[in-house]
């Protein structure tokens, strides 16, 4: 600031000026109080462990703060599994851990140890379709496909949990097996977010593959 | 995401002892509210204590006729074991509620339980929380305060707790077990498990430093029509505006509780005891000192109705 004093200073620059020192005394007063509060983080620690995915084994040494997702795409260089929020509200880092769809970016990947995952390419490959890959492509289930391999992991455990007649939201009888309906399918989707809106082509892919 | 040091508890005991012992220690089992919040940097533990490896996640009967649900159970293993779908339906309808299927299969019992209370100003870090960071100011007093809460909040605190489940438990009398760093257990009613805010909303539940929950205990089933409505801005995947979970016996008398309105679950004895002199006198006494503010008065009539529309399904059977 004191370089600034010396300067002759415009109205338009002197405004400018005193918005900048504003913020710049209420950016260090949050993160000091932050400080204060949590004193000593500690130094970036790394951890060991393995993980199986798409059948096969990993051996990791991963810093602690590296999340399942970042794992995956960072690390193995899966990149089929996408980022959108990073913080479990759009699905589309959805993958299948031990034989269950969870939120790849909230999880930690030193966690899962020994875990069993799979990923969008582990369910097909470009030469051999998952059914529910071939009824994505057949029923137009995307547009832009970057929900997509979230999308797909999350149907294809969905139909496993119906299945398993696990209940849902909409489900009427909790006592009796729930139903294979439009209702129960996007209600069971509503964890996987698709911003170009192919949610009813989805729902058809869907219902193709549950047969 | 600040740096933190990460290990793998090896009995409940030792976990609690192990929380108390380090500095900046939190547990970690699910993840999906305490990783979504470290991101952010609002929570910024040193170290964490994955509890995942314990042998917590059991549905026992108890010799008492109920059933005791051990802590790190997945909300998706509790909404579909048998026995609470026929025996505590409401407590399967709450959670199947709540968040979206993934976050079901991750999120356990106790971390369901200590979601941390919050409102849209808490996950803002430019912005004063008494509950992010205490004594800076409450922003959404006087700011965006549509889904906020209406009963016993205070000149420090308006968010709402955002469970589903806690209100079925509320109702339902669970009782939380815990172990101590010392290695003591013991119980708490739900009904004093979670703190209003009063001038430390930081605060937001009656655990110790350190202090580990085994399981919850629900007492034996009671009977009656058992109903979770849930009424919030889209079909899924969102935060309740109000809730209401109710149990109601064949003579009309019952209980209920609300979700979406206090930075707890709400439950009043007097709201109980007129259970059967219908929604109106129940509501009434369930918002007795409610304190809305301009943005969150509709939730007032929104009780009211959404209560009417839970007891006359009640008497449909």
């Amino acid at each position: 600031m004191s370089d600034l004093c010396d300067v002759s200073l415009s109205r338009r620059n002197l405004l400018i000026a005193g918005a900048l020192s504003a913020t710049s005394t209420a950016v260090p007063l949050t993160a000091q109080a932050q400080a204060q509060a949590q004193p000593g983080t500690p130094p970036p620690s790394l951890a060991k462990f393995s993980l199986q995915v798409n059948g096969k084994q990993y051996a990791l040494e991963v810093d602690t703060r590296t999340t399942l997702l970042d794992a995956l795409r960072e690390h193995l260089h899966l990149n089929g599994t996408k980022k959108g929020c990073d913080h479990g509200q759009c699905g589309a880092c959805t993958v299948i851990v031990n034989g269950r769809r969870i939120n790849s970016c909230l999880t930690l990947a030193v966690m899962h140890d020994g875990d069993k995952v799979t990923t969008i390419e582990g369910l097909g490959t470009p030469d051999k379709l998952h059914p529910m890959q071939a009824a994505f492509v057949k029923h137009d289930g995307y547009q832009c496909g970057y929900c997509t391999p979230g999308q797909i992991c999350s149907a294809v455990a969905v139909l496993d949990e119906l299945r398993q007649g696990i209940p849902s939201h909409v489900t009427e009888d909790l006592n009796a097996r729930p139903l294979l309906n439009a209702a129960e399918l996007r209600e069971r989707m509503s964890g996987n977010i698709c911003r170009c809106g192919a949610y009813s082509n989805i729902v058809d892919a869907m219902t193709e593959v549950a047969g | 995401m600040r740096a933190f040091t990460y290990q793998r508890a090896q009995s409940p005991a030792e976990a609690a002892a192990a929380a108390a012992r380090t500095p900046g220690a939190r547990f970690i089992a699910g993840g999906t509210n305490l990783l979504d919040l470290m991101k952010l940097e609002i929570e910024t533990p040193q170290h964490l204590i994955d509890v995942n490896g314990l042998a917590l996640d059991k549905i026992e009967a108890t010799p008492g006729g109920g059933l005791r649900i051990g802590a790190l159970v997945r909300n998706t293993d509790l909404a579909a074991d048998a026995r609470v779908r026929k025996d505590y339906a409401v407590l399967s309808r709450a959670l199947l509620a709540g968040a979206s299927a993934q976050l079901r299969n991750k999120a356990t019992t106790a971390g369901n339980l200590l979601q941390r209370t919050r409102c849209p100003y808490f996950y803002d870090t430019n912005q004063p929380c008494n509950k992010r960071q205490p004594g800076s100011g409450c922003s959404a007093i006087g700011g965006y305060s549509r889904n906020h809460a209406i009963l016993g909040a205070s000149e420090a605190c308006i968010a709402t707790h955002p469970s589903d489940m806690a209100v079925a438990m509320a109702l339902l009398d669970a009782t939380v077990e815990t172990v101590k760093p010392d290695g003591a257990a013991r119980t708490i009613p739900i009904a004093d498990f979670h703190r209003l805010p009063g001038s430390t909303p930081h605060i937001e539940h009656a655990l110790a430093p350190g202090e580990l929950i085994t399981g919850v205990t629900l007492p034996r089933p009671t009977g009656g029509a058992h109903i979770y409505r849930k009424v919030r801005d889209r079909a899924s995947y969102a935060f309740a505006l109000v809730s209401v979970a109710a149990i109601v016996l064949p003579d009309g008398s019952g209980r209920v509780a609300l979700g979406g309105v206090a930075h707890k679950p709400w439950r009043t004895p007097a709201a109980d005891a007129s259970m059967a002199q219908g929604p109106h006198a129940v509501a009434e006494r369930l918002l007795a000192g409610a304190r809305p503010s301009a943005e969150s008065a509709f939730k007032v009539p929104l009780v009211q109705r959404t209560l009417m529309s839970v007891l006359a399904e009640a008497k449909k059977g």
